[in-house]
């Protein structure tokens, strides 16, 4: 703790693991995420653990099936094509209520894609991933050092709430080096309790039974009320974001992982530019910090969404947002932006709201006067929030039609 | 200040761990600092490159894709990589294996003959460390002494005498001038 190391990112995850107290790993090799197993291999045995390479990634999930069953901290790693393998299993802990801890190192998709980095398995992770009804508590760092610090976060979410938990991460972040820090005492498996659920030595107690399949009539549809109810707490509770810039922001760029660096570099070209710039980052995917966005949507009216997938994590955004602003999406599926292309779009897009925001300004400072009359106006006919001083009529309309006009500007 | 860099080479002319020992010294230095690979079918023999940022302020994407500095240390590198290079920028050319000139002229060109200077030190695998000092001699982004320290971190395993030849062939490249 304290001293900031030059990792990998796939060393930095599998040694968070490890320091967070993950004591097995089965796992079978895919690019770009072969340092995890490479570095579990020498870490855990010399940690008191056992890392098993196993025949193959359907192998590997069961074998982390059976040793969560017994209330360890164990994980798995995978990138994308060796992530959809596991996704039988990881449905078969989450119906057997199993906090588990696995990471995708995304790579390109769909199919054996490529090896390079991509975001294309955003809907995979956060819509569940597998058959069945449920969710997987999904984290997404941007640096190594979040790589590092997360596998901690994600093991204490999923065993506080019985469920699986995993790290969303992609080539880049895995593949990259940079300094980490581990903010955390290691944690020694001996001192955390064993769960009351947790198979072992079941001398002198009642039976056990750790399964995902209860033929009793109406048996699952209660058991999955009551995940829903846990959903729904978990929702209101362990939202994770980052905001930079946001207080006076004009338009804000959404992005996650790697394309949040990305996307704050355009940022920080804009701002040198005076614009006025702010970047939203979550950080859970899910839960998504919908309220955060819906909240910042009263205020913001324009949203840049950059992501390295066709359009899946812009869908979250529009949900959360609801109609209430306008989003305009930067896509690269399985391509990486670089800063500059960004802050082109960004340019483009601020210089198109400008007149609306002029207006706007224009429309605040001079009812401020008249700040006593404001019956005399009009609703106005949009749906969006009520501003705070109601315009005088004339005005309003003006408004609407700069606001148009901007629209047709070649926005797209 | 942001500097991007570019390592490119043959695999086994140690560009890879040219460009992490860069990271790391830039780490002592308590620069924010990312290193980046190019991890497709790259063998021995082959091709293979780095991206490395060395800078004051957040790091954005590790991936380089206008370096303020190119270091190649073979022929193909220098096709690649010399229209990437930022106008302005700095080309470093391992002139004991590149023979082609590079055609831009609003680049800074230095031509260092690295492999020849490895030989004359001792040994043509520090050729990669010659093109790091000429990098922190001609830039002055990185001090050769921070970067022979950071040897000892990212080599943990070396011999003395090894390290010592690579700090030689360090303070040789560092004489480069233009």
């Amino acid at each position: 703790m304290g001293e900031k190391i030059l990792m990998k990112g796939n060393e930095a995850l599998a040694e968070g693991a490890v320091l967070a107290g993950c004591r097995f790993f089965s796992g079978y090799p895919i690019t770009p995420q072969n340092e995890v197993p490479e570095y579990m291999s020498w870490r855990l045995p010399e940690a008191g653990g056992t890392f098993i390479q196993a025949e193959s990634e359907v192998s590997a999930i069961n074998m982390i099936y059976g040793a969560a069953a017994t209330g360890i901290r164990t994980m798995t790693s995978s990138s994308s094509p060796g992530i959809s393998l596991k996704q039988e299993g990881i449905s078969y802990c989450a119906g057997a209520d199993l906090p588990i801890f696995f990471a995708n190192v995304v790579r390109g998709g769909p199919g054996l894609g490529n090896i390079a980095a991509s975001q294309g398995d955003y809907n995979q992770s956060v819509k569940g991933g597998g058959h069945g009804d449920y969710h997987t508590i999904v984290l997404a760092p941007n640096s190594v050092d979040e790589m590092g610090n997360f596998p901690k976060k994600c093991y204490e979410l999923a065993e506080k709430y019985r469920m699986p938990s995993m790290i969303l991460a992609d080539g880049i972040l895995g593949q990259m080096m940079e300094p980490v820090e581990f903010k955390f005492q290691p944690v020694d498996p001996k001192s955390l309790k064993k769960p009351e659920w947790s198979l072992g030595s079941a001398e002198g107690r009642k039976k056990r039974i750790v399964r995902s399949y209860d033929l009793r009539e109406g048996e699952l549809e209660k058991l999955n009320w009551i995940r829903a109810k846990k959903f729904k707490e978990i929702e209101d509770k362990e939202v994770l974001f980052e905001e930079k810039n946001i207080n006076d922001a004009q338009l804000v760029l959404v992005a996650y992982g790697t394309s949040s660096r990305i996307a704050a570099a355009a940022m920080k070209m804009a701002r040198d530019k005076g614009m006025k710039v702010g970047l939203f980052r979550p950080i859970t995917l899910w839960p998504f910090p919908k309220k955060q966005l819906a909240k910042m949507a009263q205020r913001v009216k324009n949203f840049l969404v950059v992501e390295m997938s066709q359009g899946q994590f812009v869908d979250d955004v529009r949900l959360a947002i609801n109609g209430t602003a306008e989003i305009d999406l930067y896509a690269r599926p399985s391509g990486i932006p670089n800063g500059e292309e960004v802050f082109a779009v960004v340019d483009k897009l601020y210089q198109s709201i400008k007149p609306a925001i002029a207006a706007k300004k224009a429309e605040k400072s001079k009812p401020a006067k008249k700040a006593k009359a404001p019956k005399k106006a009009k609703p106005t006919k949009k749906l969006k929030p009520v501003k705070k001083f109601q315009p005088v009529k004339k005005k309003t309309t003006k408004i609407k039609t700069a606001k148009k006009s901007t629209k047709k500007g070649g926005r797209r | 200040m942001y500097q991007g860099i570019r390592i490119s080479g043959f695999g086994g002319q140690g560009v890879i761990s040219a460009g992490i020992l860069l990271a790391q010294a830039g780490l002592l230095e308590n620069k924010n600092v990312s290193w980046f690979p190019a991890y497709g079918a790259e063998m021995r023999g082959g091709t293979a490159n780095c991206s490395v940022v060395i800078a004051s302020e957040e790091v954005s994407s590790p991936v380089v894709s206008r370096p303020d500095t190119v270091i190649v240390m073979n022929e193909p590198s220098l096709a690649k990589f010399e229209p990437l290079v930022k106008p302005g920028g700095l080309l470093i050319i391992n002139s004991s294996l590149v023979n082609s000139k590079p055609k831009r002229t609003d680049i800074k060109v230095a031509y260092v003959p690295c492999n020849k200077i490895a030989e004359e030190i001792g040994t043509t695998k520090i050729a990669n460390m010659v093109a790091l000092g000429a990098y922190a001699g001609l830039t002055g982004a990185l001090s050769v002494d921070t970067i022979a320290k950071a040897l000892g971190k990212v080599f943990k395993r070396a011999k003395p005498e090894m390290l010592e030849l690579n700090v030689k062939a360090l303070k040789k490249g560092a004489e480069t001038k233009i």
